[in-house]
């Protein structure tokens, strides 16, 4: 009897171990692995020669990586920008007792159903000056338009920034719309007691009230930034040049084309720690306390 | 008076949401508009592509470059049409799913009503897995599963999205149920009910809409995800993400646009159709995997 | 001409009525408490008062000056709201001077009235917190220091109390008083409590369904209700309403009512105006409050006509002051407040004795007043 109440006991945690285990390997012993890997010379397949901090050397040394890095920068700062503002100036808007809220709603937000490949897809001919947007105008008799971004080696990246946008944005819209369904009524109602106009209602007091959800939202668009590899891949494959390289898709390349897997583990590891420099201080502050009821 | 007349303010109210209508309108047409070109133009010969305007109606309405698309169309090196990677996407994503989502939901089970110590380290732990870049598994993910014979094939694909949705189940669970009143658990329990009965009878037959959240944000990103498809597919498990991508980025020969537009939106349907038929749920999961622990 | 008047007022929300053409009154210097159950339209009157509503017909005005078009901030009012609704991202200070903000007050002004306030409602110390950071009687004080330092012709308040735990709840009730005697302004104040609503008012206006049911000093509404709600609703433990025959013998008039466990109860009442007379013969509401139906060592001595009767006691409910008994009358259960250490016990009989001075009857169809 004793020893079946002991059993039943543990029944949960026997329940949670498969999945603790599996996330432990897959996750915290791939990530140890990589690390490992980063430190050693393996090229196209693993291999363990102790080559110390080299890779990381190297990977600090390649204009490549550069580019990569100062693409995520200004991909991911233009990316998170537009996209909150966006998303806050459309969440405010359809916040005004709009009568077709429920129709353009889901207009705005479903680009986020569809894979970056499909985005990717259809940008990329939407962008292209021979028959998308360049040769509509053309056609239209604005003979002189030019829209080459996409194949201009300095202007390359802001195409992922639009198409990127086009995707995410509606995401945001839909945050900030919860975030300014749940401002308290009475509030609004005080703060007109006291005078202040709509702009300043949403100046002073409904924007600010919104620093959580400009929280999440940032976590969440900079983390989909950081790992964005699909859209760059569907969108310019990296190009011109390597004028779209991001991290994801310079680690892709390095340890699957290019054989170099320590450089390619190393600049995961980058990626790594640039993403839990930013999740782990946003989920620690989330879960501090214990669960939310 | 000083104040302004009532006429005169209703009137700059009237102007002010005729702005607003028109703007929300615009950003409609911006979101709609790729959907639209590719819809368009997946139905034009390709002559009518190349010589005329991306935003025309078709003059020659084909279905041709569907057909082809979907049963005839050089993927890699076999023309065989987008149709047995669709396969390969179904035969994926519904074991995958459906795995993940009952593991998460027995893990969010044990997590907010069986708590023991550590408890929150261990969801901490498998949340932070959601947001590693998935960089940093592939080299090591693509050893484990050659060791266990399932590199190239549907279970290897099946078991990577299992592991790597374990954290957002989890979540999207373990924030439903803690909500879920602990008496009612106590209470079977005096009953005499086990582990697993309680789970049935009483947490499961609540669990309806959180399910249903948790279902389709797993369908969605394991239908869209391009990153394992690409790195551990072959021909009978690549999902349709990478097939489309080949499709599109093949150099041989004559771009079919109008057949890459067919194929796009074959990619797109299953997310789309899911996102129209519960968009609400959808937003939900959106909402539950960004904001909150 | 009142201070704030309410003449007529109409408000529906789509097709439903919410406000069923209201005339109310205030002077200068009352306290007037609208009360009511959830749903009668208290809340969408303080509403319309304060301009957040528009209303659909009618009119009021504040000092003499219609405001039915006029801004919230332009109607020279102040309101606290139930949930505080203090901002969360401003500090105390800040909250309490946001409005002199928008007003353009020059700064040093508006510090003066914030420590005059501050001062005055002991919070001084709590002016560079947050709203989070502050306990449920905190925020209180807070709102209504929002409130004061207006200095209005008209405070508002929405059921500012009922998010406090009964014990703030009854020394903020006391506070506000207090404010009120000494500030002297004009206050409108929504509650379902009906014991704020005795305590704190000067004129009550009863409310159900979006119609006035009556209105007047607590001593009004509670000793004369005009009709079967307000005589259900204020007073607690609520007043006893008993079905009974009027029946007249020549000049005497009694009522008499059924008993499942003994002789019907017939009590006669002596002296009875002729408006009962007249009633002879058919069915009324006999209504008694607890306190005038007691025993005989509580019978009021003053009282004109008393009457007795033994009575089978069901519950007996010590409640510390005072001990309730509980009886069964023509089906309804009544209660009797007697002292705390009356000698009574369940399952006995006890004599118990009817002030019938206190008594109200009401028509049984309609619900109103009969005497």
């Amino acid at each position: 009897m004793l020893t079946r109440n002991r059993l039943q006991d543990a029944v949960p945690r026997l329940v949670l171990a498969p999945s603790f285990a599996a996330i432990l390997l897959f996750v915290y012993g791939f990530i140890l692995y990589t690390g490992f890997l980063s430190l050693t010379d393996s090229k196209m397949l693993p291999s363990y020669g102790f080559v110390g901090l080299e890779n990381y050397r190297k990977l600090w040394a390649l204009p490549h990586w550069w580019r990569a890095l100062t693409n995520l920068g200004i991909f991911g700062s233009l990316y998170i920008i537009i996209c909150s503002v966006l998303g806050l100036f459309l969440a405010i808007l359809l916040d005004q007792k709009i009568r077709a809220e429920g129709f353009l709603r889901p207009i705005y937000l479903y680009p986020m159903a569809l894979s970056f490949i499909v985005t990717g897809t259809a940008w990329k001919w939407f962008l292209d000056p021979g028959i998308g947007l360049q040769n509509t105008m053309h056609l239209w008799g604005w003979e002189s338009f030019t829209f080459t971004w996409i194949k201009d080696r300095n202007l390359a990246i802001y195409c992922v920034v639009i198409a990127a946008v086009w995707q995410s944005s509606g995401f945001v819209m839909a945050m900030f719309l919860a975030g300014l369904r749940g401002v308290d009524n009475e509030i609004i109602k005080a703060a007109q007691i006291d005078g202040a106009s709509t702009m300043t209602i949403y100046r002073r007091i409904i924007i600010p009230l919104m620093r959580p959800v400009f929280l999440s939202a940032f976590v969440v668009l900079a983390h989909l930034a950081i790992k964005s590899y699909d859209l760059v891949v569907a969108l310019t494959g990296g190009g011109p040049g390597q004028a779209t390289e991001l991290p994801a898709t310079f680690m892709y390349s390095y340890t699957f084309t290019r054989n170099s897997m320590g450089i390619g583990a190393s600049s995961a590891i980058i990626m790594l720690v640039m993403i839990f420099s930013i999740i782990i201080p946003y989920l620690y502050s989330e879960l501090r306390g214990g669960p939310r009821a | 008076m000083s104040t302004p007349s009532p006429d005169n303010a209703a009137n700059i109210n009237k102007l002010a949401r005729g702005l607003i209508y028109i703007a929300l309108i615009l950003f409609a047409i911006y979101y709609l508009l790729p959907l639209y070109v590719m819809v368009v133009n997946s139905v034009k010969p390709l002559s009518e592509i190349r010589e005329g305007n991306m935003l025309s109606l078709p003059s020659v309405l084909t279905f041709e470059p569907w057909f082809t698309a979907w049963s005839t169309a050089q993927i890699g090196v076999q023309a065989t049409g987008l149709k047995p990677y669709f396969m390969n996407s179904i035969l994926m994503v519904v074991p995958a799913v459906a795995i993940s989502t009952l593991l998460g939901a027995l893990n969010g089970f044990v997590l907010t009503k069986w708590r023991f110590r550590g408890d929150n380290l261990v969801f901490g732990l498998m949340l932070l897995a959601c947001f590693i870049p998935f960089q940093i598994a592939l080299i090591p993910a693509a050893r484990i599963l050659g060791l266990l014979g399932i590199a190239g094939t549907t279970q290897g694909l099946v078991l990577i999205h299992v592991v790597y949705g374990l954290g957002f189940t989890t979540l999207f669970f373990r924030n439903y149920y803690a909500a879920f009143p602990t008496e009612l658990v106590k209470a079977a329990q005096i009953d005499g009910a086990s582990f697993f009965q309680i789970f049935r009878r009483i947490l499961l037959p609540s669990s309806g809409p959180i399910i249903v959240v948790t279902v389709i944000w797993q369908f969605t990103n394991i239908w869209n995800d391009f990153l394992f498809g690409a790195s551990f597919g072959d021909f009978d498990s690549q999902p349709m993400t990478v097939a489309l991508n080949n499709l599109v980025s093949s150099s041989s020969g004559v771009k079919e646009y109008n057949v890459h537009f067919a194929g796009a939106i074959l990619a797109a349907l299953p997310t789309l159709v899911v996102y129209v038929v519960s968009g609400r749920y959808f937003v939900r999961g959106l909402m539950a995997g960004a904001v909150k622990g | 001409m009142a201070f704030l008047e309410i003449r007529n007022l109409e408000k529906t929300f789509g097709s439903v009525r919410v406000l069923k053409g209201i005339d109310l009154d205030v002077e200068e210097g009352g306290f007037l408490v609208l009360v009511g159950p959830s749903g009668c339209g208290k809340s969408t009157l303080l509403n319309s008062i304060a301009g957040l509503e528009t209303t659909t017909g009618g009119s009021i005005s504040i000092g003499g000056r219609v405001v039915d078009r006029l801004h919230p901030s332009q109607r020279d009012i102040a309101m606290v709201f139930q949930s505080y609704a203090l901002y969360p991202n401003m500090t105390v200070a800040q909250n309490i001077a946001f409005g002199m903000e928008i007003r353009g007050v020059p700064k040093p002004e508006r510090d003066k009235a914030i420590s005059q306030v501050a001062d005055m409602l002991q919070i001084g110390h709590l002016l560079d917190r947050r709203p989070s950071q502050l306990s449920g009687g905190q925020r209180q004080r807070v709102a209504i220091g929002r409130a004061l330092v207006r200095d209005p012709l008209v405070f508002l308040f929405d059921e500012p109390l009922s998010n406090l735990d009964a014990k703030l709840r009854v020394d903020m009730r006391t506070e506000i008083k207090r404010l009120h005697q000494r500030m002297g302004t004009t206050i409108v104040y929504v509650t379902h409590d009906q014991i704020e609503a005795m305590t704190l008012a000067t004129k009550i206006a009863v409310l159900k369904d979006g119609l006035l049911q009556q209105s007047g000093t607590p001593a009004e509404i509670y000793n004369n209700p005009a009709n079967l709600f307000v005589a259900d609703f204020m007073g607690s433990p609520a007043m006893n309403l008993v079905p009974v025959t009027i029946g007249s013998n020549g000049a005497a008039v009694s009522i008499s009512t059924g008993r499942s466990d003994s002789e019907p109860l017939v009590l006669s009442i002596p002296n009875a105006p002729a408006g009962l007379a007249a009633h002879a013969g058919r069915e009324a509401i006999f209504g008694i409050r607890p306190e005038a139906l007691t025993d005989r060592d509580g019978a009021d001595r003053n009282a004109r006509h008393l009457a007795e009767s033994e009575c089978l006691i069901e519950v007996v409910e010590p409640a510390g002051s005072d001990t309730f008994a509980v009886t069964r009358l023509g089906d309804r259960q009544v209660t009797a407040r007697l002292r705390a250490d009356a000698n009574v016990a369940a399952g006995e009989t006890a004599r118990l004795v009817f002030n019938l001075d206190k008594a109200v009857f009401f028509d049984p169809e309609s619900g109103q007043r009969i005497l």
